[in-house]
């Protein structure tokens, strides 16, 4: 038997917890140092699966590495099922390379540090089994299991509103999952003979009938629009990504936001094409919303961590118009391409907030000015991350935007989509607007005067990010080559 | 006509005898040992469950005392439940014993034993009447036990409210028993169901009478379920009746209940052997109560600051989504019935049992008594944040799993037959309401981890009261991940009790 590659990416981070676990509470550094190590595991791995993914799977649309499936429960048909394509290997790179980057960024954390890196490593746990898990039963539970150490570790750790944010985070996400649960258990008892393992479930449930295909979609549909989030189910976001603190917001942003198009693309699309195509048009409006009303409630924003993820409902719309595209593989790339540059970017400026804001305890726009000049590496750094994120070309931003519009240009209705060009520019608008605002102008020296510069570890944490961005912006080729059987697998899945 | 003697056959009944004359033994020695003997009554009380369900697994299947008395799947496994529950109130009890109830140990012990009786007697009970016995059985000793700290104005109102309750719902019940009796001529909940299906085929139909036979017994099965408009007494009972009680109550009475309402309605009333014979108003009905179950516990709950009644209105809502599975009576109903108590019992039980434990401590059941609980007692905590996480249905404990069999039970069934399509709407109200369900179980975990202070408390619980959280710990940790032992077990239940013919 091959080594369990996958599970390991699990179980690695469980281990880590039970170890952080049995450290001495006091002791800080060890905590901080043994989470962080352990978290190397799981990301090594993840870094080693792109790339073996890359050079001897990449050809086909075929499960890789697929562990099982082995009889969990018999009685009730749960396997205990993984396995990895073109769509889960780049989350998985994603999700090991920022828990530790985010690990890295909370050695800032003093107070119950042991608990916190409890949780932290439970809540990778939960983020990979979700992206390798091939067997409904399994994937609900991981989906879920990520819930409780995020709603403990906004709720604990969090901004002064953090008890607030975090259960209105656990609720709005319960919630949508009560509605995947129904439509599990209805596929699980509409198959024959009854399964829960999504492979065989991706065969047979195009021959549903189109109202219960509709019924499934839509509900599948509310739990991971909740999560993504789409308009009109954002609202949890901002107050979860401004109460949690630095790390846990870059978590949210680069992976659990994820985990809803993630979803999409691996469950409701390709199960339910019927639906998909009667419902698409009205999918690409809600991405137009979100993008436009994202952009729009940006640019209002006071607060620059709001800024930030308010940015994020209008990116992940370009998500949502790519996936209404779904006949053509050039947008749904850019759907991949945006969730994987929208993790990069948006968690690179979480962390870059949480870097100022140590440092000057306010994230109010309007309290800067001129920052450029003191902090000049730091500005750099920010500037160059706000420039990714308005899509300038060169950078992983552009290559997703661009390969969305080409690809919606062609499937969609064109007014539409060039009304979702409009939020580029918004974008723009919103994103130079506070470059302006913080870095230059006047200097207030008596205020900012004592203002230090970004530190070795801070520089650490970005670093990746940003030649990575940089990276997928000069050279696409090689992680759109990865993914690209598996998209076109899924595009004709889709066109069944 | 020549009178036969039933076969009595004794040993089928061997376990309630000895739990019978152990309390008669507890009794005794704490007369005997002059009172003074405080933790060796509650060893002793311990001991003797275990004993019994020793016996218990040794006994097997059979019948005694003719068809009076059977033993099945379904009494066995629930018999499990009411001596894992008189277990672990026991357990959770020693904290008072030393500290409240100084005169009456034995009493105390005894009448949960006699009680437990009670039950293991209706889970056995094939007829009507040794039914009515049992219930009888199980509910006066927990009248007394509900009333047990005598200087207490709470506990002596709880125990008259529970009792005046009590009294009127067992009338009703016997009530509603006598008309079925005068339908069918018999007691016998096979026959009976037998009479009436030969009745109904011969009249095409039952008439009015089993309407309201059936109206009487879910009134009176409702007040043991605490299924509203039957619930009233439940927040006012938990509240003012030792800890211990208040959870004894919640699980095993409960339990109890349940186990009636099964026979006589899934069994007896149900399964005429074909779903177009069914007179399923009861169903609607029940499912009518378990809406309101579901919907006005976990409202309710929302709002209360007394952990006990906070648990108390939960346990309202618990049963409703038990009820979910009992309304649906196919092949998964049944098991998703037996299923969720098992879960339940182990989750409600060790919550109860740090409510216990916490109160001992502190003398307290507000919520705001555990503010800060996590830094002082993080062992204590993290054991009720996984108990609450678990009766919220959060994977991947026993709780959600219970849940997931629940409605799973009603989407199959909705799935299979037109008449069963408002079982869809039923697993809706019951999702949507865990999700607020999740409100007041979250604010606990809330009031234990995220309040900046420390707790001025810090809990050392006695030996036996974290026996019980353990145990409860375990049951729900492992029977979330590997439940495979249990599920194939409670697969017999449906079967043998002649609920689906196989």
């Amino acid at each position: 038997m091959e080594f369990p590659y996958l599970s390991s990416l699990i179980f690695v981070p469980i281990f880590g917890m039970v170890v952080v676990m049995l450290l001495p509470k006091e002791n800080h550094k060890a905590i901080r140092w043994t989470a962080t190590i352990i978290s190397l595991i799981p990301m090594l791995v993840s870094f080693w699966l792109t790339w073996d993914y890359f050079v001897n799977f990449s050809g086909s649309a075929a499960m890789a590495y697929q562990e099982g499936p082995y009889s969990w429960i018999p009685s009730l048909n749960v396997q205990y099922f993984l396995g990895v394509d073109g769509i889960s290997v780049p989350m998985l790179f994603l999700t090991g390379l920022l828990s530790t980057l985010s690990l890295l960024a909370s050695f800032g954390i003093t107070n119950r540090v042991k608990e916190y890196f409890a949780f932290f490593l439970l809540l990778e746990a939960g983020m990979m089994g979700v992206f390798v898990a091939l067997d409904f039963f399994l994937f609900y539970v991981f989906w879920e299991i990520m819930l409780v150490p995020m709603y403990f570790l906004i709720g604990v750790w969090g901004g002064p509103r953090k008890e607030y944010a975090a259960i209105k985070f656990f609720l709005y996400t319960l919630f949508g999952s009560m509605f995947m649960l129904v439509s599990i258990l209805i596929l699980y008892f509409t198959s024959e003979p009854h399964t829960l393992n999504m492979m065989t479930l991706i065969e047979t449930c195009p021959t549903l009938s189109h109202s219960l295909q509709m019924v499934c979609f839509i509900f599948f549909f509310i739990a991971f629009a909740i999560k993504v989030p789409v308009w009109p189910f954002h609202t949890w976001l901002p107050d979860a990504h401004v109460e949690a603190p630095t790390a846990v917001s870059v978590i949210l942003a680069g992976v659990l936001l994820k985990m809803g198009t993630y979803a999409m693309l691996r469950v409701s699309w390709p199960m339910f094409p019927d639906a998909l195509r009667t419902l698409s048009f009205w999918i690409a409006i809600l991405g137009v919303i979100a993008i436009i009303y994202g952009a729009l409630v940006s640019m209002a924003q006071k607060d620059l961590k709001k800024l930030v993820a308010y940015s994020s409902v209008s990116h992940m719309g370009y998500c949502m118009l790519a996936l209404a595209a779904f006949s053509s593989v050039t947008a749904i790339a850019g759907c991949m391409f945006q969730m994987v540059s929208h993790g990069l970017i948006t968690g690179a400026l979480f962390l870059l907030v949480g870097v100022l804001y140590d440092r000057a305890h306010t994230r109010e726009i309007a309290a800067f000015g001129g920052i450029g000049a003191k902090l000049p590496v730091y500005s750099g750094i920010m500037i160059f991350f706000s420039m990714a994120a308005l899509g300038l070309p060169g950078m992983s931003g552009f290559v997703s935007e661009f390969m969305i519009f080409v690809g919606a240009f062609g499937a969609l209705n064109k007014v539409l989509v060039g009304i979702s060009v409009l939020g580029v520019v918004l974008g723009a608008a919103y994103m130079l607007r506070m470059v302006q605002r913080i870095f230059l102008g006047e200097f207030d020296k008596a205020k900012w005067g004592g203002l230090t510069e970004i530190n070795f570890r801070e520089i650490v944490t970005v670093a990746p990010l940003m030649v990575l961005t940089v990276a997928i912006g000069v050279y696409p080729a090689p992680l759109s080559n990865l993914m690209r059987a598996t998209l076109e697998n899924l595009v004709t899945l889709m066109a069944r | 006509m020549e009178f036969q003697l039933p076969e009595y056959n004794l040993r089928m009944m061997l376990p309630e005898i000895f739990l019978f004359l152990w309390a008669l033994v507890v009794f005794l020695f704490d007369l005997l040992s002059k009172r003074r003997r405080e933790s060796t009554v509650g060893y002793l009380t311990l001991l003797g469950l275990l004993i019994c369900g020793g016996l218990l697994a040794t006994t097997g299947y059979g019948r005694g005392f003719g068809n009076m008395f059977f033993s099945d799947p379904m009494a066995l496994f629930f018999k499990v439940i009411f001596l894992g529950s008189a277990f672990m109130a026991v357990g959770s009890s020693f904290g008072i014993i030393k500290q409240k109830i100084v005169n009456h140990r034995g009493e105390y012990f005894g009448l949960i034993m006699l009680s437990t009786v009670g039950m293991m007697f209706l889970a056995s009970s094939q007829e009507l009447l040794s039914l009515w016995i049992g219930l009888e059985l199980t509910t006066i000793p927990l009248f007394v036990l509900a009333a047990f700290f005598k200087d207490d104005k709470l506990s002596v109102e709880a125990g008259v409210k529970y009792f005046v309750f009590g009294a009127f719902s067992s009338a009703l019940l016997l009530y509603g028993f006598s008309f079925l009796y005068g339908m069918s001529g018999t007691t016998e909940i096979v026959a009976m169901k037998m009479n009436l299906a030969a009745l109904f085929i011969a009249n095409g139909s039952l008439g009015v009478v089993p309407l309201v036979a059936m109206v009487m017994i879910i009134a009176g099965l409702g007040f043991k379920l605490s299924l509203p408009p039957f619930h009233q007494w439940a927040p006012d009972v938990y509240e003012g009746s030792p800890t211990p009680i208040a959870a004894f109550l919640s699980v095993g009475s409960k339990a109890a209940g349940l186990v009636a309402f099964a026979k006589i309605f899934v069994n007896g009333l149900w399964a005429f052997w074909g779903l177009e014979m069914a007179p399923n108003d009861w169903g609607y009905l029940t499912g009518i109560l378990a809406c309101a179950a579901m919907i006005y516990g976990n409202v309710v709950a929302i709002r209360q600051t007394n952990i006990k009644r906070m648990l108390a209105y939960s346990s309202i809502a618990q049963a409703g989504y038990i009820m979910i599975g009992m309304v649906a009576v196919n092949e998964w109903g049944l098991e998703a019935v037996a299923f969720y108590v098992f879960a339940y019992l182990f989750a409600n039980m060790g919550a109860f049992a740090i409510v216990a434990i916490v109160e001992d401590k502190t003398g307290s059941c507000q919520i705001g008594t555990y503010r800060g609980l996590s830094q002082s007692s993080p062992g204590l905590a993290v054991c009720m944040a996984v108990f609450l996480l678990s009766l919220a249905g959060i994977p991947p404990l026993a709780g959600f799993l219970a849940k997931y069999k629940v409605f799973a039970a009603a989407i199959s069934l909705a799935g299979q037959s037109q008449d069963y399509t408002w079982l869809y709407w039923l697993a809706g109200v019951g999702l949507l309401t865990a999700v607020f369900s999740l409100y007041y179980y979250a604010n606990i975990i809330k009031q234990m981890y995220f309040s900046a202070e420390e707790s001025p408390y810090r809990i050392k619980p006695n030996a036996p009261a974290v026996m019980v959280v353990a145990i409860g710990l375990i049951g729900v940790v492992l029977f979330g991940i590997y439940a495979e032992p249990i599920l194939q077990f409670v697969k017999d239940i449906p079967a043998a009790t002649g609920v689906i013919p196989r």
